[in-house]
C-alpha cells in the first residue's frame, strides 16, 4: 500500500512536470472585438471544433490557445501583439490573421523568432512569398474571382462590366477577373471602382445599365454594404434586363444571406467554401462549429480556415515532437493533402499556399424559406494564380 | 436626358433618407443646444425594434411605430438622468458622454443581439419597383421621399405654428426667462429630446434599405449625420432640407460621373458651403 502511495505521488509528480513542460502554445491573432468580431468568433468556432473533435493532445503533447484581439486592420498593433505572444507566452506558432496587413507586419518576425505562421484568413497574394515559415490555409482573392470569368463565358455572356470597392482585395479581384476573361476572349468595358463608404448603389447601378454590359462582375467586403449592393441590383430591375452578377462568394457570405434574402436568390458566386457543402466531414464540422459559435446564423467561411489551420498546427506538432523548431514544421507540411470540410485540399510545397476545389455556387432558396450557397459546379485543385500574375 | 433624369430620382431620394435620418439631430443640435452624438445609436435601436416587432409579424406601420414609442421610452431615463446634467455644458462636456453613450449601446446591442445584418421586411406593396416610363425605381424610395415631405411639413409646423413650438424656442433662447413666464422646461426639454430621438428611430427604421442595421451603425453614419446637420444650420428644417437636397445630389452625381474619387466631391462640396457659410445655409440666411 505504502509502496502504491509512493508510486502514485511520483507519477503524479513526474506526470505533471511532463505536462507542464510539454503544453504547446499556439498565438492566434484576429479580430475579436469591434466591427468584425464575428470573424474573430468564426476563427474560435472553427479552433474550437477542431479540438472538440481531435482533442487537445498530439502524443505527449498539450495544446493551449492563446488569444490576441486587433480589431480592425492594424499592422503596428497585430505585430505588438505578436512579439508579446512569442516572447512573454512563448508561442510555438502564431495563427488567425483576418486582414493582410496584419499578417504582413508579423512576417518580419517569424525567422528570428524561430515561429511558422499559419494564415486562416488573409487573403493577398504575396503574403506566403514574404517569408519561407508562411503557410496559408485560407484562400486568396485571385483563387477564388479567376473561375467566374469562364462561368460567365460559358453563359454566352461576352461584355463585363466591372464593380469592385477600391482596396486591396477589390483591385485584386478586379485584375483577377480580367486576366482570365480577356484570355478566354471576354471583354470588360468599364472597370468601375467605388469607394468603401458608398451606400447608395442606384448611381452605380446605372452605370452598369449604361455601358451596354451583358453581365457584371462585383467585389464587396462582406459585411452591411453587400445588403445596400444587392438590393440596388434587385431594385433598378438589372436582374429583369437580363445583366447577369457575378462575384467571388464574399457577396453572399452565410452570416449575410439572412438579411439579403430574395435580393440574393439566383446569384452566382465562386468560393472556396459553402456551409451547405456536402460531405460526411463537412456534416461533421458544422455541427461541432455551430455549437461553438452559440448562435448557428453567424457562422460562415473563416471557421472553416481556421480549422484547417488547426489541422496543419497539429501535423507540425506531431512532425517536431512539440520541440520548437520551425523549418522543420514548415517542411513537414508541404505537400500534405487531406479531406477538409471544404474538400479535398493539399499544400502547395512552393508557395506553401492552400491548393483547393473553388465551387460555383447560386444563392437558392431551401425548403424552410431560408437561403443558403447551393455548390452546382467544381473547378477541382485551384492554385493561386495570384502569385503568378505578380 | 434619361440619365440625367434618372440620376435626379436617385439623388433625390438618397437626399430624402439623409434627411429622414438626420434632422432629429438637427433638432436636438439646434434647438436644444446638445452636440449629440448619440443621435446614430437611438436611429439604431428604433431600427432594431422595428425588426424584431416586423419579423414577430406584425405589420410595416406598426413596427415604425413601435420602434419610435419604445425609442423614446428608452431615451426618456436618458434625458433626465445624463441629457439634463449636460445642457448648457462645454460641447466637449457633451461630446465625451454622448460618444461614451453611443460606445455603450454598440455593446450592449452586440452583446445581445448579435452582430449579423438586421433588416426590416417591407410590406408587399412597397416590394419591387415601378416603372417610371425611363427607368424601374424602387417603391421603397418613392416612399423614403414621401416620408421626408411628410416630416419636414410636419416638424415645421410643430415648431413655427403650434404653442408647443413657441414654448420650445422660447425655453431655448432664455430657459430662466421662459420659466418665469410659466413655461415648464423641463417638460419642455423632455418633449423635445423624445421627439428628437422618435425622429431618429424613424430615420433608422425608414433608411434601413440604403443604411443596413449591425452593431456599428451608430458610429458609420455618424459623420454623414453631423455634415448635413452643420452645412444646413442647426435647428433649421428647410436648411437641412436644403442641404440633404444638395448633398445628395453631388454624391450621387459624383459616384455615377467618378466613382473612383470616392467621395472627394461630396467633402469638397462640404468645405466650399461651410466655409462660404460657417453658420450652415440657414444660419447664413436667417441673419440677412
Amino acid at each position: 500500500m505504502r509502496k502504491f502511495a509512493i508510486a502514485a505521488a511520483a507519477a503524479i509528480a513526474f506526470g505533471a512536470t511532463a505536462a507542464e513542460a510539454d503544453v504547446v502554445k499556439v498565438g492566434v491573432i484576429g479580430p475579436f472585438s469591434g466591427p468584425f468580431a464575428i470573424q474573430g468568433k468564426n476563427f474560435k468556432a472553427g479552433i474550437d471544433a477542431y479540438i472538440a473533435e481531435h482533442g487537445n493532445k498530439i502524443g505527449d503533447n498539450t495544446v493551449e490557445i492563446v488569444y490576441r484581439d486587433v480589431p480592425q486592420a492594424d499592422p503596428a498593433q497585430s505585430k505588438a501583439l505578436a512579439q508579446e505572444l512569442v516572447v512573454k507566452e512563448k508561442v510555438q506558432y502564431l495563427a488567425g490573421f483576418y486582414f493582410t496587413p496584419d499578417a504582413m507586419a508579423v512576417t518580419p518576425l517569424l525567422k528570428q523568432a524561430n515561429v511558422p505562421m499559419v494564415v486562416m484568413n488573409a487573403a493577398t497574394s504575396s503574403i506566403v512569398a514574404k517569408s519561407p515559415y508562411v503557410v496559408r490555409v485560407s484562400f486568396t482573392t485571385w483563387q477564388t474571382s479567376t473561375p467566374i470569368a469562364q462561368v460567365a463565358l460559358d453563359l454566352g455572356v461576352k461584355k463585363v462590366i466591372t464593380v469592385v470597392s477600391d482596396y486591396g482585395p477589390g483591385v485584386d479581384a478586379e485584375n483577377a477577373f480580367k486576366a482570365a476573361f480577356t484570355k478566354a476572349g471576354g471583354e470588360v468595358v468599364q472597370a468601375i471602382r467605388m469607394p468603401l463608404s458608398t451606400n447608395d448603389f442606384s448611381p452605380i447601378m446605372q452605370r452598369v445599365k449604361d455601358s451596354g454590359a451583358q453581365g457584371v462582375f462585383a467585389f464587396l467586403p462582406s459585411g452591411p454594404t453587400t445588403l445596400g449592393f444587392m438590393k440596388a441590383y434587385a431594385d433598378n430591375g438589372l436582374g429583369k434586363a437580363g445583366v447577369r452578377l457575378f462575384a467571388p462568394g464574399d457577396l453572399t457570405q452565410e452570416s449575410d444571406l439572412p438579411a439579403l434574402g430574395e435580393a440574393a436568390a439566383g446569384a452566382l458566386t465562386t468560393f472556396h467554401y459553402a456551409l451547405s457543402h456536402d460531405s460526411d466531414e463537412n456534416r461533421r464540422f458544422v455541427e461541432n462549429a455551430r455549437k461553438a459559435i452559440g448562435n448557428p446564423a453567424e457562422l460562415s467561411f473563416p471557421s472553416v480556415g481556421a480549422y484547417d489551420g488547426m489541422h496543419v498546427i497539429y501535423r507540425m506538432i506531431e512532425a517536431t515532437g512539440g520541440r520548437q523548431d520551425a523549418e522543420k514544421a514548415v517542411e513537414a507540411v508541404k505537400g500534405l493533402s487531406w479531406e477538409s470540410p471544404r474538400g479535398p485540399v493539399s499544400i502547395d510545397p512552393e508557395s506553401r499556399h492552400i491548393t483547393q476545389n473553388i465551387y460555383l455556387r447560386e444563392v437558392a432558396r431551401a425548403e424552410d424559406g431560408s437561403y443558403y450557397n447551393k455548390e452546382i459546379r467544381t473547378f477541382e485543385k485551384q492554385g493561386d494564380p495570384g502569385l503568378a500574375a505578380q | 436626358m434619361q440619365t440625367v433624369l434618372s440620376i435626379a430620382v436617385d439623388a433625390l431620394a438618397y437626399g430624402m433618407v439623409l434627411f429622414v435620418i438626420s434632422i432629429g439631430l438637427s433638432v436636438t443640435m439646434g434647438l436644444m443646444r446638445v452636440i449629440n452624438l448619440a443621435h446614430g445609436a437611438f436611429a439604431m435601436v428604433g431600427g432594431y425594434c422595428a425588426s424584431y416587432v416586423a419579423h414577430a409579424g406584425f405589420g410595416y406601420g406598426i413596427a415604425i411605430v413601435a420602434a419610435m414609442v419604445a425609442t423614446a421610452i428608452i431615451a426618456l431615463p436618458l434625458e433626465r438622468l445624463l441629457y439634463r446634467r449636460i445642457y448648457g455644458a462645454s460641447e466637449l462636456t457633451q461630446v465625451l458622454m454622448t460618444i461614451g453613450i453611443t460606445f455603450c449601446v454598440i455593446g450592449l446591442v452586440n452583446y445581445i443581439f448579435g452582430p449579423t445584418l438586421k433588416t426590416v421586411p417591407l410590406p408587399e406593396a412597397l416590394r419591387g419597383s415601378v416603372d417610371l416610363g425611363f427607368r424601374s425605381v424602387a417603391k421603397y424610395r418613392l416612399f423614403a421621399i414621401l416620408c421626408g415631405l411628410i416630416v419636414a411639413g410636419g416638424l415645421w409646423y410643430l415648431i413655427e405654428r403650434t404653442a408647443f413650438g413657441v414654448r420650445l424656442r422660447a425655453t431655448v433662447d432664455n430657459a430662466n426667462m421662459a420659466a418665469s413666464l410659466g413655461v415648464r422646461t423641463q417638460i419642455v426639454y423632455a418633449a423635445s429630446f423624445a421627439l428628437a430621438v422618435a425622429l431618429a428611430a424613424f430615420g433608422g427604421v425608414v433608411g434601413s434599405e440604403l443604411l443596413p442595421l449591425e452593431p456599428y451603425y451608430a458610429l458609420r453614419y455618424m459623420v454623414t449625420f453631423l455634415v448635413v446637420v452643420s452645412v444646413g444650420g442647426p435647428g433649421s428644417i428647410p436648411g437641412a432640407l436644403l442641404a440633404c437636397l444638395l448633398l445628395g445630389a453631388i454624391d450621387t452625381i459624383g459616384r455615377y460621373l467618378a466613382p473612383e474619387y470616392g467621395e472627394f466631391f461630396f467633402y469638397l462640396a462640404v468645405i466650399v458651403i461651410v466655409t462660404l457659410f460657417p453658420r450652415g445655409l440657414a444660419g447664413r440666411l436667417k441673419k440677412q
